[in-house]
């Protein structure tokens, strides 16, 4: 007799044919309550569901706590946990090997916008296809509890005493240096953070994403932005956003004609953005950077889908790079023949 | 002048010019006529951190015995530049020759000297030259005396042009045209008073003319190089514009039309040395180029490397430091930098070539040492070597196939995992030489991925802090490094009959000790020379040392690096190891080095 697979099973199996395990990494080691492990949680569905296969993900981060965070996903992939800071360079040269490979980055804001600042804005402006996450909790978590560059002014912290700097903004940062990709989001709205983490994985280019990732050690003071009350009370949703893969049929009876919006990415998947209050379009950069200067202003959390451009050549399409993988190129194609290096000699002086 | 009175392909000339002027067209210029006349010349370039204005020069030597090393005297100085005639009128020979242009005032000139005003304004008037141009041309007015002088061949002139400009016939025509002119000026009022004159000799067969960078890159695209990044600096600049000159046409796939490697400029050194280092990991064949301050920057992710054992190339173009110091002059500076480079305790991989030709081969075989040892190399070159043009020897295709070391792909590692009862891990010392074996990102098999850390891990890649583990894995990677001697290149040791004093030299030291062994021969002063290629020493270094009882290191340095290298490593030799070291900025000479075997013999 033959056995059938029972119809439950196979339900939750992708249509690479993984379970969601083959997508979880080591046990977190970071505290009960970091928003990192939020994060974690969320990148594993989203590659679940968008049929990532571990071995063609590839991953790499700085130093700091959330930068630990690629050992609690995605454990069949590699990685590659660089230098404070200096992630960018490392996954830029690491990209390089395998084009065809889905790149994530995972940053802290001290990693980013203190000491890493330049990487990321030399990164972006390159336009490396990869999804950039910045877990943002206002705080170096690992060395804990000092300032960092996107603490607001006014904060108090136990051993530092009150922040006197005027916090840099990521997504603003990302965008004047003309990221093809820009969101934000708050780890303690899980849905959220995985559909812009499904329509970065689309995305042909950088996909900046700025998560506020509350840390539950060193700052989670009531009315500080980077804490789980104030997310939950100031989060203003630019629209609620839902993505649709390339081959699924779009069928949005649920979003009311004339409140939708959607934007196409490159391989035909779709970020559908039911409208909330403004008009707004996340394909118009003036708009997003005036919206963001509003939001500062009116000390608003915004999250959602801020910037994107889909049709922006990426780095491997500068570099006239080929599909196949250059780790793959065989030796015969790397090192020239005998014979033209007699003609270099002879046209050398 | 009686004919027995000549002296023939064996002087030096220097040029004096003002930077920015064009005069590297004409300097380079007579020296490929006269390398093509046969006879060795080495040229070097003197040149200010500046871009236009300031003092600059060409010193061009002929040795028909082939020595390529720097000379302190100038036998012919061709001055075009009055703010500093007076100092280089100082190091003029006793009876050396001086051309200068006709309106400069000369005055109170050493009367040994002979001078020959050059009427460079009115030659360039009659040659209707555009006047933009003329200040560029008019250093085609001293190619020409000087030709008719010496007795350069003209034709050799137009070749070493139609090089230049790429047989771009207009610009040829319109600077030869005024080298011919000067030349029949100098025929027809020049009454020759001097003794110097070239003759071709058969000196440079089977040789060519490249600077070491050129050289650098060129080994490094037959090594199979996929990737560079590089931030701008000097003397390590034209290294990557090399690759960037030459790879196009060597390296775009004929099948798909695609470029089969990358360069990029990146935004400093502290993301070179990452971009490089995330290539080396991923499997390219990585490298990047740089000079002190640059390499300053790198020495974090240089540990990194180091300790999660990723391939990388590093050529250091080394220049005068510490901190900018004088940027354009040359060094032997950054030894016990590089070899302590990174915190913590380490093993550095360093090749040092000593000529051009070398530099072209340790440009490929960086890569082999690299991926078979799965570590970064760095390759200490110089300002002398990189920037300057040099005879040398054609370059040698490799010897080798290309080595790409322990790397699994999907096949190979499932008849690893069949043969170790379905384990593998990245950091195991399968084979007992202390090298690991390791899979590349893209790699299918399910169980080829792994984590890649500078915090410390066992053998299978996991997180760890147990010490035992710490220790031994780290005494593993030690274990590389004694493996490591077998792939580095030889030190090169010449021994002469009953000679009792050891020379240990490296690098573009090298030219100066081989003349000055020669010199020292001449007066019954006998050496045996040890010219090091690579750190850790092997074998030949300690025998070498054991074989003598007085042991001079000579070096381009203030300190001695390399005498606190070898001090280091052989503690026994210390006192019969003489540091000889100096450093001012430029290439060391061969009466330096002689000077300092006479009085260490004094002395000893
Ligand atoms: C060159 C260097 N300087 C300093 C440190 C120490 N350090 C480790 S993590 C960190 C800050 C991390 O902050 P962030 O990126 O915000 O990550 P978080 O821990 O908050 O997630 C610092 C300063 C280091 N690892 N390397
Ligand atoms: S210290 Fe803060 S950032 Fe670090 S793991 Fe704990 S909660 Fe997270
Ligand atoms: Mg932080």
């Amino acid at each position: 007799m033959t056995t059938q697979v029972a119809p439950s099973a196979s339900l939750n199996l992708n249509k690479v044919g993984l379970s969601r395990n083959d997508y979880k990494g080591a046990p977190s080691t970071l505290c009960q309550g970091c928003g990192h492990n939020g994060i974690a949680a969320q990148i594993v569905a989203a590659c679940f569901e968008m049929n990532l296969v571990p071995e063609k993900v590839v991953k790499f981060s700085g130093i700091g706590c959330s930068s630990k965070s690629p050992t609690y996903f995605l454990g069949r992939s590699f990685s590659f946990n660089g230098l404070h800071g200096r992630m960018p360079s490392l996954a830029l040269g690491g990209m390089f090997a395998d084009r065809t490979l889905k790149g994530f980055g995972v940053s802290g804001d001290g990693d980013t916008a203190s000491i890493g600042i330049g990487q990321f804005k030399h990164l972006v402006r390159r336009n490396l296809p990869m999804v950039y996450i910045v877990e943002n909790n206002g705080v170096y978590g690992l060395t804990k509890g000092q300032f960092s560059a996107t603490a607001e002014r006014g904060l108090m912290l136990k051993k530092q005493g009150t922040n006197p700097y005027l916090p840099v903004d990521i997504a603003m940062e990302a965008l004047i240096s003309n990221a093809t990709y820009v969101a934000r989001s708050f780890a303690g709205d899980p849905k959220q953070v995985k559909e812009l983490l499904k329509a970065a994985i689309a995305h042909n280019g950088i996909a900046v994403l700025d998560i506020i990732s509350p840390c539950v050690t060193f700052h989670n003071h009531e009315n500080s932005f980077h804490s789980y009350s104030f997310g939950k009370q100031h989060e203003e949703p630019l629209h609620e956003i839902s993505f649709v893969p390339a081959r699924d049929e779009i069928t949005v009876d649920d979003f009311e004609e004339g409140t939708t919006r959607e934007v196409e990415l490159h391989d035909g998947s779709h970020v559908i953005l039911k409208k909330l209050e403004k008009e707004y379009d996340p394909r118009d950069r003036w708009q997003a950077l005036r919206m963001l200067e509003e939001a500062q202003v009116n000390n608003w959390l915004i999250t959602g889908l801020i910037y994107v451009s889909p049709e922006t050549p990426s780095m491997f399409d500068i570099y006239n790079i080929p599909e196949t993988p250059l780790n793959r190129t065989p030796d015969s194609k790397l090192r020239p023949s005998r014979e033209s290096l007699d003609a270099l000699n002879d046209k050398m002086f | 002048m009686s004919e027995k009175n000549f002296i023939e392909n064996d002087f030096c000339i220097t040029f004096s010019t003002v930077n920015g002027s064009g005069s590297a067209t004409a300097n380079t210029t007579i020296m490929r006529a006269l390398f093509k006349m046969g006879i060795p010349v080495s040229g070097k370039n003197i040149f200010p951190s500046n871009i236009q204005g300031l003092p600059t020069w060409f010193s061009l030597r002929l040795s028909k015995d082939g020595y390529l090393a720097r000379v302190e005297k100038d036998d012919i100085v061709v001055s075009m530049n009055p703010a500093t005639l007076s100092k280089e009128i100082e190091y003029i020979t006793n009876g050396g020759v001086l051309l200068v242009p006709d309106d400069y005032a000369v005055h109170d000139i050493r009367p040994d000297i002979i001078v020959y005003p050059m009427p460079i304004k009115k030659l360039i008037k009659d040659a209707e030259v555009a006047p933009g141009l003329r200040d560029y041309i008019s250093n085609m007015v001293y190619v020409g005396i000087l030709s008719q002088l010496l007795g350069i061949d003209l034709d050799l002139v137009y070749k070493a042009l139609d090089f230049h400009f790429k047989g771009k016939l207009k610009a040829i025509d319109q600077n030869f045209n005024v080298v011919k002119s000067a030349f029949e000026w100098a025929q027809h009022n020049i009454e020759k008073r001097d003794p110097y004159t070239v003759k071709k000799m058969n000196g440079t067969d089977g040789c060519i003319m490249s600077d070491g960078n050129a050289a650098a890159a060129l080994g490094s695209i037959y090594g199979g190089v996929q990737f560079s990044a590089w931030y701008p600096i000097t003397p390590a600049t034209s290294l990557a514009e090399s690759l960037i000159e030459y790879l196009p046409e060597f390296r775009i796939d004929p099948d798909t039309g695609k470029d089969t490697y990358a360069v990029v400029q990146s935004e400093d050194e502290l993301a070179a040395i990452g971009m490089a280092i995330g290539a080396g990991w991923g499997g390219l064949r990585s490298m990047t180029s740089t000079s002190g301050p640059g390499l300053s920057l790198m020495s974090e992710y240089i540990g990194l490397a180091y300790y999660a054992e990723v391939p990388v190339v590093i050529w250091d173009v080394q220049r005068v430091g510490p901190s900018t110091g004088m940027p354009t002059r040359t060094a032997q500076g950054d030894l016990t930098m590089v070899n302590f480079i990174s915190h913590g305790d380490k093993n550095m991989i360093i090749l040092i070539p000593g000529s051009i030709n070398e530099c072209f081969e340790f440009g490929w075989r960086a890569f082999d040492i690299a991926e078979r040892l799965q570590t970064p190399v760095i390759v200490l070159s110089d300002l002398d070597f990189g920037m300057n043009q040099w005879m040398t020897k054609k370059f040698i295709y490799p010897d080798q196939p290309m080595d790409r070391g322990k790397v699994l792909w999907e096949v190979d590692l499932e008849k690893m995992l069949k043969k170790h009862s379905g384990e593998w891990g990245r950091y195991r010392d399968i084979d007992g030489d202390g090298i690991p074996y390791r899979t590349l990102p893209g790699n299918m098999h399910p169980k080829s991925g792994y984590f890649t850390r500078g915090t410390s891990h066992t053998e299978d890649a996991g997180y760890t802090e147990d010490p035992v583990i710490w220790e031994t894995l780290f005494a593993r990677i030690a274990k590389k490094f004694e493996t490591a001697k077998k792939y580095l290149p030889n030190a090169i040791a010449d021994y002469k009959q009953n000679a009792e004093i050891g020379i240990i030299s490296s690098g573009s030291a090298d030219p100066a000790v081989v003349e000055a062994r020669d010199l020292l021969a001449k007066q019954g002063v006998k050496t045996n020379y040890l010219r090091i290629r690579s750190i850790p020493f092997n074998d030949e270094v300690g025998d070498f040392i054991f074989k003598h009882k007085r042991l001079v290191v000579i070096e381009l340095n203030r300190d001695g690096q390399l005498h606190q290298l070898l001090t280091l490593s052989f503690p026994d030799a210390a006192a019969k190891m003489k540091k000889s070291a100096h450093m001012d900025g430029l290439p060391l000479t061969a009466r330096w080095v002689e000077k300092q075997i006479l009085e260490n013999e004094e002395n000893s």
